[in-house]
C-alpha cells in the first residue's frame, strides 16, 4: 500500500519531464519552420517594418528612460564606493563597462520581454482565440509566414538597437550625475572610459549578447502565442509564461555567455 | 497611424539605434586609439612581472606606445618572458630599459620603456636586455623591517 503513491508521484514526474522535453522539441521545430518560411516576411519587408514599429519604436521611451535612470544610479552608487579608494576618476569606466557588458543587454532584454514580448504573445494568442489563424489557413495563407515570421524578425532586429540605446542613454545618465552633478573631471571620465572599454571584448560581446537575447525573447513570445490555449484564460496564461520564461532565459543565457566571453585567456 | 508615419518612425528608430552603436564604438570604446596593422614585436625577460596582464599598456614617457601581447614562463631561467607589440612609428634604441610600473598606488601595472642612447634601433623579435622587475610589496616590507631591526641592534654594540 506504500508503493502506490510513490509510483504515482514518479509517473507524474516522468510525464512532466517528457511533456517539457516534447514542448522544447516542438518549439525548436517551430523555430526551424519559422526561419525556413521567413521568405515572405523578408520579401514583403513592409510587414516586418510594421512589427519593428510595434516592438522597437513603441519601446523607445521605456528603454531610454530606464537606461538614463540606471546610468544615474550607477554613477551615484559607484562614486560612493570609488571615492573611498580615491579612484573617483574611474567612474566612467565603471558606468560604461557595467552597462555595455551586462546591464545594457540584460535590462533592455527584460524590459523588451515585458513590453514587446507579452504584446506579441497576447496578439497572436488572441488571433488564435478569435479563429483568425484558422481563417488564414482556410484561405491557404500560411499563418506562420504571414503573422509569426514578421513579428519574429521585427523583434530580432529591434532588440540589439534597443540594447545599444539603453547603454548609450545610461552612459549619458552617468555623465550627467558624475560630471555635471558630482563634479568628476569630464576629461578623466571620458578618457579613462575610452582606455578601458575595448571594441571587441566589451562592445561587440555586448551586441552579441543582445542579439542572442532578442532571438530568445521573440522566439519564446511567438511560440507561446501560437501554442496558447485559444480561450481568454489560455491567452492570459501564455502571456504570463512569456514574461517568466523570457526573463529566466535571459538571466540563464547571460550567465552562460558571460562565462564564455569574459573568462579564459582573452584578458 | 498611416503607413508613411510608421516608416518614418522605424527609420528614425534604426538611425538612432545605429547612432548609439557608433557612439559606443567611437566615444566609449577605443576604436581609434591604437591601430594594430603596423606593429613590431619585442620581448623582455623579467624576474617578476607582478600583476601584469596580457593586453596591458606599454608606455614610454607616459604615452601608450603598444600593448602586452603575450606572457609566458621560461622553464630554463625560471623567469617570465613578456612579448610586446609596439606601433611601427615608435622606434626604440637597442639599450632601452623595460620596467614594470604601477599607475597610481592601486592602479593597473604596465611596462614602462626608457630609451637609451644606442644608435641601433630594436627590430622585430629583438629582446630588451635591461629590465627591472615589478616591485613586490611584501619584499619591500620585509626589507624595511630587516633594516629597522638592524638599526635598533646597533646601539647595543
Amino acid at each position: 500500500m506504500e508503493v502506490a503513491p510513490l509510483r504515482n508521484r514518479l509517473e507524474r514526474l516522468g510525464s512532466t519531464v517528457t511533456s517539457q522535453v516534447w514542448r522544447l522539441g516542438y518549439a525548436s521545430r517551430f523555430l526551424a519552420y519559422l526561419v525556413m518560411h521567413s521568405g515572405t516576411a523578408l520579401r514583403r519587408f513592409r510587414l516586418t517594418v510594421a512589427e519593428i514599429y510595434f516592438a522597437g519604436v513603441l519601446s523607445l521611451v521605456i528603454i531610454l528612460v530606464s537606461g538614463l535612470f540606471v546610468g544615474m544610479v550607477l554613477a551615484l552608487q559607484g562614486y560612493e564606493t570609488l571615492q573611498r579608494f580615491g579612484a573617483s576618476e574611474s567612474l566612467g569606466v565603471l558606468v560604461a563597462l557595467s552597462l555595455v557588458r551586462e546591464l545594457g543587454p540584460v535590462v533592455a532584454g527584460l524590459l523588451f520581454a515585458s513590453r514587446a514580448g507579452s504584446a506579441i504573445t497576447a496578439e497572436i494568442g488572441l488571433m488564435k482565440a478569435t479563429e483568425q489563424i484558422s481563417a488564414m489557413e482556410m484561405m491557404a495563407v500560411d499563418p506562420i509566414a504571414r503573422v509569426v515570421a514578421p513579428r519574429f524578425w521585427g523583434g530580432v532586429i529591434s532588440m540589439p538597437l534597443l540594447a545599444a540605446l539603453f547603454s548609450a542613454a545610461g552612459i549619458f545618465g552617468g555623465y550627467l550625475v558624475g560630471v555635471q552633478l558630482i563634479g568628476v573631471d569630464a576629461g578623466a571620465f571620458w578618457s579613462q572610459m575610452q582606455a578601458a572599454v575595448d571594441l571587441r571584448n566589451d562592445i561587440l560581446n555586448g551586441v552579441i549578447k543582445s542579439v542572442v537575447f532578442g532571438v530568445a525573447v521573440t522566439w519564446i513570445s511567438v511560440f507561446e502565442g501560437y501554442d496558447a490555449v485559444p480561450t481568454a484564460e489560455g491567452v492570459s496564461r501564455a502571456t504570463t509564461r512569456t514574461v517568466v520564461t523570457s526573463s529566466l532565459a535571459i538571466l540563464a543565457l547571460d550567465f552562460v555567455l558571460t562565462a564564455l566571453m569574459f573568462t579564459g585567456g582573452n584578458h | 497611424m498611416n503607413r508613411s508615419m510608421i516608416d518614418l518612425w522605424v527609420g528614425i528608430f534604426v538611425v538612432v539605434g545605429f547612432a548609439a552603436l557608433i557612439f559606443l564604438a567611437l566615444k566609449v570604446g577605443n576604436l581609434a586609439s591604437f591601430s594594430t596593422d603596423q606593429t613590431y614585436q619585442i620581448e623582455a625577460k623579467f624576474a617578476n612581472i607582478g600583476g601584469l596582464k596580457v593586453r596591458g599598456p606599454v608606455k614610454s614617457a607616459g604615452v601608450v606606445v603598444g600593448r602586452v601581447a603575450n606572457i609566458r614562463f621560461d622553464t630554463e631561467s625560471y623567469e617570465a618572458i613578456v612579448s610586446m607589440t609596439l606601433g611601427l612609428n615608435y622606434q626604440f634604441p637597442r639599450d632601452t630599459t623595460a620596467k614594470i610600473l604601477t599607475s597610481g598606488i592601486l592602479g593597473e601595472q604596465y611596462v614602462g620603456l626608457e630609451a637609451g642612447g644606442d644608435g641601433v634601433m630594436l627590430k622585430n623579435g629583438d629582446r630588451v636586455r635591461l629590465t627591472q622587475s615589478a616591485v613586490v610589496l611584501e619584499n619591500l616590507i620585509s626589507q624595511f623591517l630587516f633594516n629597522k631591526a638592524s638599526e635598533t641592534k646597533e646601539p647595543a654594540k
